[in-house]
């Protein structure tokens, strides 16, 4: 947790409630915060670190989100793109809860299908569900696994 | 079997496959002995893409077994063409039917469907994805030309888009198939199909040269490479050529060599081969009709 407590702490100001996420791989902050669906346009205060030094990770990007806590939901979609990603929920300026993510066995509105002629793109009543493999996702609908760049698939809306 | 749908061959096992083959070999001794079976049972045929043969073959299973059909038209006529989701069209059929057999131009089409009706769905082709029934008639015309035991099958032409090849090479994982598949590098298997194999245990072999194998081959089941899929004339006819039989080649083949095709066939056969005893396609055709009996006798 060194790197963390120091390098990241300089650089990204304490949060008093909400949550912070370290340990993203370098440049995958922007898609941690699409898969969670912040934009900023909900009005919260968001704080980025991109490319940070880490010891671990060599490079690594931290997000943290005020007053807003992570569903367990929420972070095992993260584990998608931030595999070693790691939770702290703030209270009080104090880190109350630490969480890990863990890879879900499907996820659900999250992502779009690439395959442009998947029924699940077609503007029918129901949300994209992928099934979670050991090394990508495959849509529940047509089938289509996905290895690489998953980032690419998520759902913008 | 007793499954409430049938979207993809996957969900079937090999007990599952022989019960529907063995019906329908009942069915095809005498067809006109189970005239009364299912005489209340009305089956929607939802045709989203044209096809005769897959929509004629489940009207006349449907009729053969007492009950009967409505037809939802082409497209082009009915309430989709005004922007009609999928799922309120079948929700409204479902409320019609017994059944509903559908044909769709989108992969996932059956499996959304299903997610939305009470009544049993049969995926009647889904874009390139799956088409389980026509599987099953498949592997009842293997089974009556040379058992379904320790064979040695050669599927060849389309592989990226056919979706009877996907359904017939997951099926035959369930029997100790040996599976070669012979492509264009453009056309082979899409990676979802091979992950499949893969985790069944499947013994598979890739080729793009059918000489490869010819000879060790039990089943030859061709598949027709589709002009829309490139974007140049010339490319096509380079490709296609190269994946054409005709009785010389086939010369090379063993004595006792099952071809199939799930026509229409273009060109990828010569006439020639139907004058050999080679030819089971037309066979494999008649025989969708005692098949989807038995599966509709099944899921009704
Ligand atoms: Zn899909």
């Amino acid at each position: 947790m060194t790197d963390s407590d120091t390098d990241t702490e300089l650089r990204v100001s304490k949060i008093e409630n909400g949550t912070v996420i370290d340990h993203i791989p370098g440049g995958q902050a922007l898609n941690v915060l699409a898969i969670l669906d912040i934009d900023g346009s909900g009005g919260e205060e968001v704080s980025v670190g991109m490319n940070v030094p880490s010891n671990r990770l060599g490079r690594k990007d931290v997000v943290k989100v005020e007053d807003r806590e992570l569903s367990g939901a929420e972070v095992d979609v993260l584990s998608l793109i931030a595999p070693h990603a790691t939770i702290n929920i703030v209270r009080d300026y104090a880190v109350s809860e630490k969480l890990r993510v863990s890879r879900p066995e499907r996820v659900v509105g999250v992502l779009s299908c690439p395959n442009a002629n998947c029924i699940s793109t077609a503007g029918e009543p129901v949300d994209s569900t992928f099934d979670v493999l050991d090394d990508g996702v495959r849509c529940g609908y047509c089938d289509t696994i996905v290895r690489e760049d998953i980032a690419a698939l998520i759902d913008p809306a | 079997m007793r499954h409430d749908h049938l979207i993809g061959a996957k969900q079937l096992s090999r007990a599952d496959i022989e019960a529907v083959l063995d019906r329908a070999a009942d069915f095809d001794a005498d067809p006109a002995a189970f005239a009364d079976a299912h005489p209340d049972a009305l089956l929607g045929l939802c045709f989203f893409e044209p096809s005769t043969r897959t929509k004629m073959s489940f009207d006349t299973a449907i009729k053969r077994l007492g009950g009967d059909s409505v037809d939802m038209g082409p497209v082009e006529s009915s309430s989709v063409k005004k922007g009609e989701s999928l799922a309120d069209t079948m929700r409204v059929i479902a409320g019609y039917t017994d059944a509903i057999v559908l044909r769709h131009p989108s992969e996932g089409a059956a499996k959304l469907a299903a997610d939305f009706v009470d009544v049993p769905v049969i995926n009647a082709g889904d874009g390139a994805g799956q088409h389980p029934s026509q599987t099953l008639l498949d592997l009842y015309t293997m089974r009556e030309a040379s058992g379904l035991d320790d064979l040695t099958v050669g599927i060849m032409g389309d592989l990226k888009y056919g979706r009877t090849v996907h359904s017939l090479a997951e099926a035959l994982t369930t029997f100790d198939a040996r599976m070669h598949f012979v492509s264009p590098e453009s056309l082979r298997l899409p990676r979802n199909v091979r992950f499949d194999l893969h985790e069944s245990g499947a013994v598979v072999k890739e080729h793009t040269d059918l000489d490869a194998v010819l000879a060790d081959l039990d089943v030859l089941y061709v598949t027709r490479i589709q002009r829309e899929r490139f974007p140049d004339e010339n490319e096509y006819r380079a490709v296609a050529g190269e994946y054409r039989i005709d009785a010389e080649l086939l010369a090379d083949a063993r004595d006792d060599l099952t071809v199939m095709h799930p026509l229409p066939r273009v060109d990828e056969i010569a006439p020639d081969v139907d004058r050999t005893d080679h030819a089971h396609y037309f066979e494999q055709a008649h025989n969708g009709v005692p098949v989807r009996m038995a599966l509709l006798d099944s899921m009704l």
